[in-house]
């Protein structure tokens, strides 16, 4: 066999990658055949030892003891749970109501609910179907503009992937290898802003174009007027209260450092059912559904990591870790190059590639190039997971605006959808700019604990596990003291 | 054909059955982390063999439940491209990738995975935590998975044969 020189496989196994992942074979699947298929010309270069391969088992074994990883299940199932018992009907229902009487209400409780549900259910798809069924009829019937209801819609149930406790940060903090609870602190403020800034556009509508987004009629309201009032503060004490409650159980204990992520999403998973029981939803067909959802959610997560490995075997041993940091590293602009270079990378990726896989197969790659240039990796992280964000939202592959797609009324154009998402698109980007631009956005707290900056002062972070994206030698000690 | 489509039907219902019972670990597991965070705010306690079980438990979820996620087809995939192909040339895409790549690396994981495991097994290995729990179960587990996994893998492949049998009759 004719050698391939060294240089040419990095590249090469991106395109069959590439290959691989579109021609519809399952993502998982498709890494590990990648990996396995340069592993053996590889081994057949002499470039490595089939030793690294029989190491699979080991590294396996590494991704089990992950504590970071065993996160994952809890916040899907409090999630699904949450989800399954109504929690977004009930919210949309009660939020509407409150807010119906003011021109954009609508809107408004849209944006509020899509924000609570993200900090609690964090399922994309969940936020935005249930909301695309419960809210837009209504916000259509009573003369919502179409591309705004949809833009709304699509844009706050998309907030799932940006507030903690986030998916996305659980796996971005593990590729990444800071903490969890840095990767939340630092994505609070960003994503609470940019909750402000989609609130502060629904304002400048209904001040622009007064019909728009008009207030609901009289007949709307169930709850009428001022006498009862008692009627209303009920459904906010039990609507409203029970999901905002489990917010700040969960997130505020892991803020304070009191828990780590791994056990507030257990009390949070806890905290659902308990909910689910109070509302007597709790049945034995819910827990199914949702052990079942969480079971395949995690299979198929757990998988792509375990491809990803695979592949990140091989890719090491043909040098594909020095390829990207070459290609990376040299870019002219040093390091804003590499950072507008990567934010780019992100967006075009993101408009084909799911988080789970951007996050595995990506961020490993960048990672050591981002070490180099002395970048904090938590800022980074957090200006990726906004910007993988906005490319939910663009048009025409964004996963949000495929999801409100299946639920809208036909007579709705898709056109209207697309219009309706571009002044979201363009706030989340400015949010990116300002996160940018102001890195102290992105906040730290020294009670969580956090990998710093090697440049900064070391405080001795007592106990804190790494994750050792390092690379393969280094041996897995299960670790526990998060 | 009839023959292979019936051990086809015996792998999907053993996966059906494991993923839905391994679904159930997730409840106990998080019951289980739940409590270990209690106790250990509560009373400063914390034992080394209730943390571990709780990742053994969740290992064992998504290791054994991998077989029951590929026949649900819910490893993910990417269909932006594939949705035009014919249902012919899905089928075809998928027997060569899994007769290809998959069974060979899921044959690789099974034979390495379980030296791995049988040497934790000689020599008794457990946890280097102390009340740490043993190891060599866990380690199986990575056997066990691929082997169900490698399982519902012919399945599949005998599903799609069947499909292109099916189209090439009529």
């Amino acid at each position: 066999m004719t050698a391939i020189p060294v240089e040419f496989l990095p590249p090469l196994m991106f395109v069959v990658l590439l290959v691989f992942m579109i021609s519809g074979f399952p993502v998982a699947f498709a890494l590990a055949a990648n990996g396995l298929l340069f592993g053996y010309v590889a081994i057949e270069q002499g470039l490595m030892s089939p030793a690294l391969l029989q190491a699979l088992p080991d590294r396996i074994f590494g991704i089990m003891g992950n504590d970071t990883l065993l996160a994952i299940p809890f916040f899907t199932f409090m999630g699904l749970v949450l989800e399954r018992s109504g929690m977004a009907e009930d919210l949309l229902e009660t939020i509407g109501q409150l807010f119906g009487k003011v021109r954009g209400g609508l809107a408004y409780a849209v944006v509020l609910v899509g924000a609570l549900l993200a900090a609690t259910t964090g399922v994309v798809a969940a936020s935005v179907i249930s909301m695309g069924l419960i809210s837009l009829p209504i916000m259509l019937k009573y003369g919502y503009s179409q591309s705004v209801s949809t833009g709304v819609i699509a844009a706050s149930g998309t907030l799932a992937q940006i507030i903690p406790p986030s998916l996305v940060l659980i796996v971005m903090a593990d590729q990444l290898g800071v903490s969890v609870g840095a990767m939340y602190q630092g994505a609070l403020i960003p994503s609470l802003m940019l909750v402000a800034l989609f609130m502060l556009y629904v304002f400048v509508i209904t001040r622009v174009n007064k019909n728009a987004l008009p207030a609901l009629p009289a007949e709307a309201l169930h709850y009428g007027d001022s006498g009862q009032g008692v009627l209303i503060a009920k459904a906010v004490v039990f609507v409203l209260l029970p999901p905002l409650a489990l917010v700040f159980l969960v997130l505020g204990t892991i803020f304070l450092g009191i828990a780590t992520p791994t056990e507030g999403g257990a009390m949070g998973a806890v905290g659902a059912l308990l909910i689910a029981a109070c509302k007597k939803r709790l049945n034995l067909e819910l827990l199914k559904q949702s052990l079942d959802s969480t079971t395949k959610l995690s299979c198929f997560v757990l998988f792509i990591l375990i491809g990803s490995t695979v592949f990140g075997l091989t890719f090491r041993a043909v040098e594909g870790d020095l390829w990207v940091e070459n290609l990376m590293g040299d870019l002219p602009g040093g390091e804003l190059g590499f950072l507008i270079a990567v934010q780019i990378l992100i967006f075009v990726l993101g408009f084909f590639l799911d988080f789970f896989e951007i996050a595995f197969i990506v961020i490993p790659l960048l990672v050591p190039v981002a070490d180099k240039l002395d970048i904090d990796l938590v800022w980074f992280g957090v200006m990726i997971a906004m910007n993988m964000q906005t490319s939910f939202l663009t048009p025409p592959f964004g996963f949000s605006l495929f999801y409100l797609k299946s639920v809208t009324p036909k007579f709705v154009k898709t056109i209207e959808m697309y219009k309706g998402a571009m002044p979201f698109i363009a706030l989340q980007l400015l949010m990116t700019v300002l996160i940018f631009a102001f890195p102290d956005l992105v906040s730290r707290d020294k009670k969580v604990q956090y990998q710093d900056n090697p440049l900064e002062l070391q405080l001795p972070t007592e106990g804190y596990g790494e994750n050792g994206n390092q690379g393969e030698q280094q041996p897995f000690v299960p670790s526990f003291s998060q | 054909m009839n023959a292979l489509l019936a051990v086809a039907k015996c792998i999907d219902w053993l996966s059906i059955k494991v993923g839905r019972i391994v679904g159930w670990l997730i409840l106990l597991t998080t019951l289980v982390s739940a409590y270990n965070a209690l106790v250990r705010k509560a009373f400063d306690y914390s034992s080394n063999g209730l943390l571990e079980i709780q990742w053994y438990l969740f290992s064992a979820v998504f290791l054994l439940g991998a077989a029951y996620t590929l026949q649900q087809n819910a490893h993910v995939r990417i269909d932006v491209v594939s949705n035009r192909f014919s249902e012919r040339t899905r089928a075809w895409i998928d027997i060569a990738g899994h007769v290809l790549f998959t069974l060979p690396l899921i044959g690789f994981v099974v034979v390495s995975g379980w030296e791995f495991a049988s040497a934790s097994f000689l020599v008794n290995e457990y946890s280097p935590d102390s009340g740490g729990l043993i190891r060599w179960p866990a380690k199986a587990l990575i056997v066990v998975g691929f082997v169900l996994l490698g399982l519902q893998v012919c399945s599949e492949i005998i599903k799609k044969l069947a499909i292109l049998k099916q189209r090439a009759t009529t």
